[in-house]
């Protein structure tokens, strides 16, 4: 007898390298967001220009916490950019499992309004174990940063 | 419900404060526990907040935003037992630690306290759990910016307090 689950667990085992493949193919890095429920439940996006990609939280009524603002939750906030570190990184080391977070510490500069909100990230350091990534975030200027974030990863 | 309004007077109270927040509705978060020393909030497991597709756990993105909103709501508890007035706290930041990742299809519990409260800055920790308080996913510190009462709506106000007031 053949687990009725088999196909399904088949299905839902991913292979990250080469999706990473496809999204580098393709040119396209959503694809690999595409995969994330949890990306999809915030709604972002990723872009690239050139060697760098920005990631892009746009405004969604349903990731506001102040309503009195209104204000985007710090949690999603902070959600956004690790998610964000976490792409960076798969695409950057082209590794083969997603990198697992260890820490992650944030540092709220100003509120972040209903808008749309960007994030870029620098892998700091890269070891053979562990990944150092720092993370700024802004809505409508680049200089005004609403929080910035580093955070360790576990990597493959 | 009652009981625990009983022994924890807070929960109630709490519970209104976490309503408000629109992303905390979205994730389905149930305060347990509300007293002037501690908060304790329940996150259900969902499918659409998998952070890691091969395992099914969930995004730490979540576990950060149990987190900063169950210290956010200790905050608000302890400014309420000492003085008797609502403050709405921004964080300031937030450091979390992931010691192990939240085991899927079990709800994930966060505990936080704040533990020092000064005229203008609220410290705050926080416990991730599932089986066992002793057994954490995750740590977290963090500090909030105290603001003054008034800065809170009277809209906001009244959907805390429950009933507007009538003195």
């Amino acid at each position: 007898m053949t687990n009725p689950n088999a196909d399904e667990c088949e299905q839902t085992k991913l292979d990250v390298k080469s999706i990473i493949r496809k999204a580098t193919e393709l040119n396209d890095f959503g694809h690999l967001l595409e995969h994330v429920p949890y990306a999809k439940f915030i709604g972002m996006e990723v872009d690239r220009f050139g060697d760098e990609l920005i990631f892009k939280l746009p405004a969604k009524d349903d990731n506001i916490g102040n309503p009195v603002l209104p204000a985007l939750h710090g949690g999603v906030i902070a959600g956004f950019m690790e998610m964000s570190a976490i792409v960076q990184l798969m695409v950057f080391m082209q590794t083969s499992k997603v990198p697992k977070v260890v820490d992650f510490s944030i540092d709220y500069l100003r509120a972040g309004y209903h808008k749309d909100s960007f994030a870029e990230c620098k892998i700091t350091r890269q070891g053979r174990r562990v990944a150092n990534v720092s993370i700024n975030c802004w809505q409508t200027n680049r200089k005004h940063l609403i929080a910035t974030a580093r955070a360790h990863f576990l990597i493959d | 419900m009652k009981e625990t309004a009983d022994v924890f007077p807070l929960t109630e109270m709490a519970s209104r404060f976490v309503a408000q927040l629109t992303q905390c509705q979205k994730l389905k978060l149930k305060v347990l526990e509300g007293s002037s020393k501690h908060v304790l909030i329940e996150l259900p497991y969902d499918t659409q907040l998998i952070g890691y597709p091969d395992t099914g756990v969930i995004h730490g993105g979540v576990i950060t935003t149990l987190m900063d909103t169950a210290s956010g709501c200790a905050v608000v508890c302890s400014i309420f037992d000492k003085f008797g007035s609502l403050e709405i706290s921004p964080t300031l930041d937030l450091r979390v630690d992931y010691m192990k990742p939240a085991e899927p299809f079990k709800p994930v519990y966060g505990f936080a306290q704040c533990y020092k409260l000064s005229s203008s800055v609220a410290f705050t920790r926080a416990i991730a759990y599932q089986d066992s308080i002793d057994d954490p996913i995750a740590h977290a510190v963090g500090s909030f910016m105290r603001i003054s009462p008034e800065m809170v709506g009277e809209e906001f106000r009244q959907a805390l307090m429950g009933e507007p007031r009538n003195d």
